[in-house]
């Protein structure tokens, strides 16, 4: 174990040099370029084996990930934004072919208009792929669910991707605790695929046309795959809490178990309202926090149950679903609870569209709002200006 | 090369009861290239005939590996699978030599992928990229591409009352490769009786790096003729020089087939219906542009073969 100061995006890298892959295909992208380039730095000094594909756009990175992953190899990449949009036609592909490749994604708002700062848009826009999505606060998360993305992905056999915020964690630097190569190494273990595409003594055809009579079915195993991926999910992060003393799960209850007003949020956002949460309980106000981690599986059931029993809860969306009903998260969580006979009020703040600032003051206006939940709208938009 | 008869033994490694038309050329592509190959291949295609043909679930028609991704993506995929190769042999987890090889349709390569195919040529894998090449997107029902010849009805730019077929000639997808600098490329049409294509296959099988070869596919559905006529329109390709072939190899450019006698465009164009509008005397003018920019195209590449 080591004790070193890492941006998000240095962590990132360090987890791929540290697991180490057969096979790397990335494309540059603001704000994952750092990514992409301290890991072909690594490949420059020799400290990894892995192939690195140098490829020439987020498409033929994705693309070079199924063929690498397909024929047999452990197989990794990195991106944001417009990259990931680029790889949105290849990412069904990807789960559907059960293939355990891992994105470290920065997240960035979607053009357009253009702009290179942090929101959730292109993670939210890839969240009916079939691929797992973890959410990191900081760069220790985002270092922690790279390693546990590979983990669980391997074992469920389905694609993940571990995001961090765009500039908020990806170029912030803190204080970090890393694991010996050794003990990632065994971490991780050894990769062996089921079903190679290189087993030349077994020639497989993968990816036929699969027409009425067979497409469904070859969806259903994606969906058992994506409930299979709850269990090991939990199962992953409590074996890291047990080794290296940092456990996961599917979100963090901070200061929640008592609390009569909660926000729900994704992200480094979370870490704003924890400071915000301190003050008000110093203050005798019953607030708390869900710092939701996994968002691909959805937890909606110990989401129910955790928020049941509150009064008020704010859901914070960093990207619009454009459906005039409110943001991803908020309409996931306002169905998981739709079934409760007794449920908090929910209000949705969508908030900090393409890096605009969210600061204690603002965390702190959600919490006095939700004391008198009952007057608000469904849906607000944050420090839009008219 | 080996002979025919030796060729014959070889075991099939795309077997017969796939869905392709009856005189389908692009099946006819697939199995020569990889009749050249003395080693095991792995092979990706594109979304195109010859993968929907051959892919139908739970029917397969390949005796290889097989891997199919997307439309525009054959070239990087396979670029991934040839990396995961080296990084898995380098480990030793693999031992088997292996000949990797994309097939795409003109669609698949000129059009769609071909920042895909640019890349993976540029970057130099050790693979061969085949396009089989048959002047539309035949799959999905005759579509142009910027591959379809000159005049040629398609039902995305048609032969109409105003408009006779497609207004441009299509580019010169192997000169774009061959402008990659890589050290092998080729032109090559089935149908040939010195095997052109199993030699050129041959000769890219046995270099190091990234290999095109662009083959001339004729396609009884979107070209119109009968079905056993598909070897007789190929060679009726060359024998126009409509597709004339040759290869460039390390840079060095070379005619590997020269007519003895130089035939008339109209040859190769009259035995099929989707120029069956230029037969009307209004457009003869269109057969002599076709005609002076076949042997424009022509004098060009031998002058670049130093065949003059």
């Amino acid at each position: 174990m080591a004790i070193i100061a890492r941006t998000g995006n240095e962590a990132m890298a360090e987890a791929m040099r540290q697991i180490n892959p057969d096979v790397v295909a990335a494309y540059p992208i603001t704000p994952a370029t750092e990514v992409v380039m301290i890991f072909a730095s690594f490949v420059a000094d020799g400290l990894v084996s892995t192939e690195y594909i140098p490829v020439e756009s987020e498409h033929s990175a994705m693309s070079a990930c199924v063929g690498a992953s397909a024929a047999g190899g452990r197989v990794m990449t990195a991106t944001s934004s417009q990259g990931l949009a680029l790889m949105y036609e290849i990412l069904p592909i990807a789960s559907a072919l059960r293939l355990p490749i891992i994105i470290s994604e920065v997240n960035r708002a979607l053009s357009g208009p253009i702009n290179i700062h942090c929101d959730h848009s292109d993670t939210m826009a890839a969240r009916d792929f079939g691929w797992i999505q973890i959410f990191s606060e900081d760069a220790q998360e985002a270092y922690d669910n790279v390693l546990q993305c590979l983990k669980i992905a391997e074992k469920v056999k389905l694609p993940a991707m571990a995001t961090t915020d765009g500039f908020i964690i990806s170029h912030c630097m803190s204080k970090i605790e890393t694991l010996e190569d050794d003990e990632v190494k065994k971490f991780v273990g050894e990769y062996s695929p089921t079903l190679p595409l290189l087993d030349i003594k077994e020639p497989k055809t993968f990816g036929l046309l699969d027409l009425q009579d067979y497409y469904f079915e070859h969806k259903m195993p994606v969906v058992e795959a994506m409930k299979e991926a709850k269990k090991v999910i939990l199962e992953v992060g409590k074996e890291f809490g047990e080794k290296y003393g940092r456990e996961y799960g599917f979100f963090e209850k901070y200061r929640l178990d008592d609390a009569e007003v909660a926000i729900v949020a994704l992200g480094s956002t979370a870490g704003t309202a924890k400071v915000v949460v301190d003050d008000l309980r110093d203050k005798g106000v019953k607030a708390g926090l869900l710092k939701l981690r996994v968002f691909r599986p959805f937890p909606a059931e110990e989401l129910a149950e955790v928020l049941a029993p509150l009064k008020a809860v704010a859901i914070m969306d960093r990207s619009d679903s454009y459906n005039t009903q409110g943001g991803p998260l908020y309409t996931e969580i306002r169905s998981a609870l739709f079934d409760l006979a007794k449920k908090p009020k929910l209000i949705n703040y969508i908030y900090g569209l393409g890096g605009r600032d969210i600061g204690l003051e603002e965390i702190n206006s959600i919490y006095t709002d939700l004391a008198s939940a009952e007057k608000l709208a469904a849906v607000n938009y944050l420090g839009v200006r008219e | 090369m080996a002979t025919l008869k030796d060729l014959s033994k070889k075991k099939e490694l795309l077997t017969g009861g796939h869905r392709a038309c009856a005189g389908c050329g692009a099946t006819i592509v697939a199995r020569q290239v990889m009749l050249a190959s003395d080693k095991p291949i792995v092979v990706v295609a594109a979304t195109g005939c010859l993968e929907v043909t051959t892919t139908i679930f739970p029917y397969s028609a390949w005796n290889v590996p097989f891997l199919h991704n997307a439309f525009e993506n054959a070239a990087a995929t396979l670029s991934g699978v040839t990396a995961a190769y080296e990084a898995l042999k380098k480990k030793g987890k693999i031992k088997d030599d292996i000949n990797f090889v994309a097939f795409g349709g003109d669609g698949g390569t000129y059009d769609i992928g071909l920042q895909s195919l640019s890349g993976a040529m540029e970057r130099g894998h050790n693979l061969l990229y085949v396009c089989y090449n048959n002047q539309a997107y035949m799959n999905t029902g005759v579509q142009r591409s910027s591959a379809t010849a000159r005049a040629a009805h398609t039902t995305t730019e048609p032969a109409g009352k105003v408009k006779p077929g497609k207004d441009r000639f299509p580019k010169d997808l192997t000169g774009i490769m061959a402008a990659h600098n890589i050290p092998y490329v080729g032109q090559s049409v089935i149908g040939m009786v010195n095997n052109d294509l199993i030699k050129k296959a041959e000769k890219a099988f046995s270099i190091n790096g990234p290999k095109f070869l662009n083959v001339f596919q004729p396609c009884r559905l979107g070209w119109a003729y009968k079905p056993e006529e598909t070897l007789e329109l190929g060679r009726l390709a060359a024998d126009t020089c409509i597709w004339p072939l040759y290869e460039v190899v390390d840079g060095v450019w070379k005619l590997t087939y020269k007519p003895r006698e130089k035939k008339p465009v109209t040859d190769f164009m009259f035995k099929q219906e989707r120029f069956r509008h230029l037969k009307k005397p209004e457009n003869k003018h269109i057969i002599d542009e076709i005609q002076n920019e076949v042997d424009r195209r022509w004098e060009e590449l031998r002058k670049r073969c130093g065949d003059m």
